[in-house]
């Protein structure tokens, strides 16, 4: 299989998933996995489009995979973002199989579908495109002794119509087995694909809060010193509300009954595992991996 | 209260999912993460369609609660979409005007609807800023926010990109309200 794919940033790649996307850039090239970025992508939607429009929510995705068929001699749209994922995959398959939406988006968008693109997880591109040996042939520095949960939430496996189960909706494997090859030790439990309250983060932060929290104390029961993620949605959320409770600063907000745990992109931890230097993104961590890592020798 | 007996038609057309097939076996509602928070369980609300209480669920706050995680969809022995159905709703209230349930989460989607409507992509500052000042909620997470700002995770100037007069096309007639 070709390792040319159309790419797809979304918004917050550059922004509050930073993170993701210099480690993203970081692996790709570690890989020679050659991303071409679509040419002048939009917004997704993301949550908020379904939920104020019917036909938003398919039509702004739609345009992107409009544009990425400018861009020949590939088969997939590599999505790093889970959220973004969704979207286009939701709009791929109404596009395919809703004449009556297809026409009205050609006609708009002034172009034919071609159904060529397959709009695909980054890390189902890097997980199943490429061999064992070849994940595991570039570790420079195994990452011994870090003991991870793997955190895979909500629209990344769910739901299946979108996925088509190149992971299981239930009891997804996918990041176990990339974590595995690059060294960690992931624990088992019980949250992998439970939700972490999504957009609801700044006008219900109380929600939020009250899954984050249930994420947190079972990732401490099973033992993990960290948790692993393919989403900037689970990441800014248990990132940030097992830190910053909500509400106002002052009077200060009552700190959790346990210690805040790093979370990190999955991307991140194979750079490391590479070899790769993060350090211009490490930092940028709300809650601080940097001392989980020294304390490993992994940084 | 009077039920709307044309209302689960509606919301079926709309959601695209067939409400009637709900026999009420609760697995999506067992799953569902916002359950402690809604008034409603999904079960409850698919009932509720059902009967035609129309008026009780476009003014509850259950239906603003929903954070799209499809575990109820995932997990529905009749592969009805609950996450759909609610979607619909929202956008049902909005459509014919009444005041949302939970009117913060409302202001949310539409500060971020009009950041992609203005520049084609999320520009999380001003969307925060219309959010805030819509919603009126001023002072909350501004630890959060600086903290994210100092470490360069929130770009103070926003970019449009070239086809933004492309994708406010696709607002202008999908836009009911």
């Amino acid at each position: 299989m070709s390792t040319r794919y159309a790419f797809y940033p979304g918004c917050t790649l550059h922004s509050t998933g930073i993170e993701f996307g210099a480690s993203t850039e970081l692996v790709c090239d570690a890989l020679d996995l050659d991303l071409v970025e679509i040419p002048d992508w939009n917004c997704c939607g993301a949550s908020s489009a379904h939920s104020l429009d019917s036909t938003l929510f398919l039509a702004l995705p739609a345009r992107n995979i409009a544009q990425a068929q400018q861009i020949e001699d590939v088969d997939s749209v590599a999505i790093p973002c889970a959220a973004c994922y969704s979207r286009l995959a939701a709009a791929d398959l109404a596009l395919r199989e809703d004449e009556h939406f297809r026409g009205q988006m050609e006609d708009k968008l002034n172009f034919q579908y071609e159904g060529r693109l397959k709009p695909r997880s980054l890390l189902d591109i890097v997980a199943n495109d490429f061999s064992r040996e070849r994940l595991a042939g570039k570790v420079q520095r195994p990452l011994e002794g870090l003991k991870v949960v793997t955190y895979y939430g909500c629209l990344l496996i769910r739901p299946p119509q979108y996925t088509n189960r190149w992971d299981d909706p239930e009891h997804p494997q996918t990041m176990d087995y990339v974590m595995e090859l690059m060294g960690a030790e992931v624990m088992p439990w019980s949250y992998g694909v439970d939700c972490c309250g999504g957009s609801l983060t700044l006008n219900r932060s109380d929600v939020v809060v009250h899954l984050v929290d249930r994420l947190a104390r079972a990732a401490h029961e099973a033992g993990a010193d960290a948790f692993v993620t393919a989403c900037p949605m689970c990441m800014a959320n248990v990132d940030g509300r097992q830190k910053y409770r909500g509400g106002p600063p002052i009077p200060r907000p009552e700190k959790p009954d346990y210690e805040p745990l790093p979370i990190f992109y999955f991307t991140e931890l194979m750079a490391l595992a590479y070899g790769l230097s993060l350090k211009k993104v490490l930092g940028k961590h709300l809650v601080d991996p940097r001392p989980l890592l020294g304390r490993l020798g992994l940084v | 209260m009077e039920p709307d007996l044309t209302f689960v038609e509606q919301v079926s057309a709309w959601s695209h999912q067939n409400v009637q097939r709900c026999y009420y076996c609760l697995r999506c509602s067992a799953g569902c993460p916002a359950t402690p928070f809604m008034e409603f369980t999904p079960a409850q609300i698919l009932r509720l369609v059902q009967l035609g209480q129309k008026e009780t669920l476009l003014q509850s706050s259950a239906i603003w609660l929903c954070i799209g995680c499809e575990t109820c969809g995932t997990r529905c022995p009749n592969e009805i979409h609950a996450g759909a159905v609610i979607d619909a709703l929202r956008q049902i209230s909005m459509a014919e005007g009444v005041t949302p349930g939970e009117p913060k989460v409302a202001k949310l989607h539409e500060a971020f609807l009009n950041s992609i409507r203005t520049w084609g992509r999320l520009h999380e500052l001003t969307m925060l800023m219309q959010y805030k000042l819509t919603s009126r909620d001023l002072f909350s997470d501004l630890d959060m926010g600086l903290d994210m700002f100092i470490k360069g995770k929130i770009h103070p100037l926003p970019k449009r990109i070239e086809g933004v007069d492309e994708v406010k096309s696709l607002f202008g007639d999908a836009r009911k309200q």
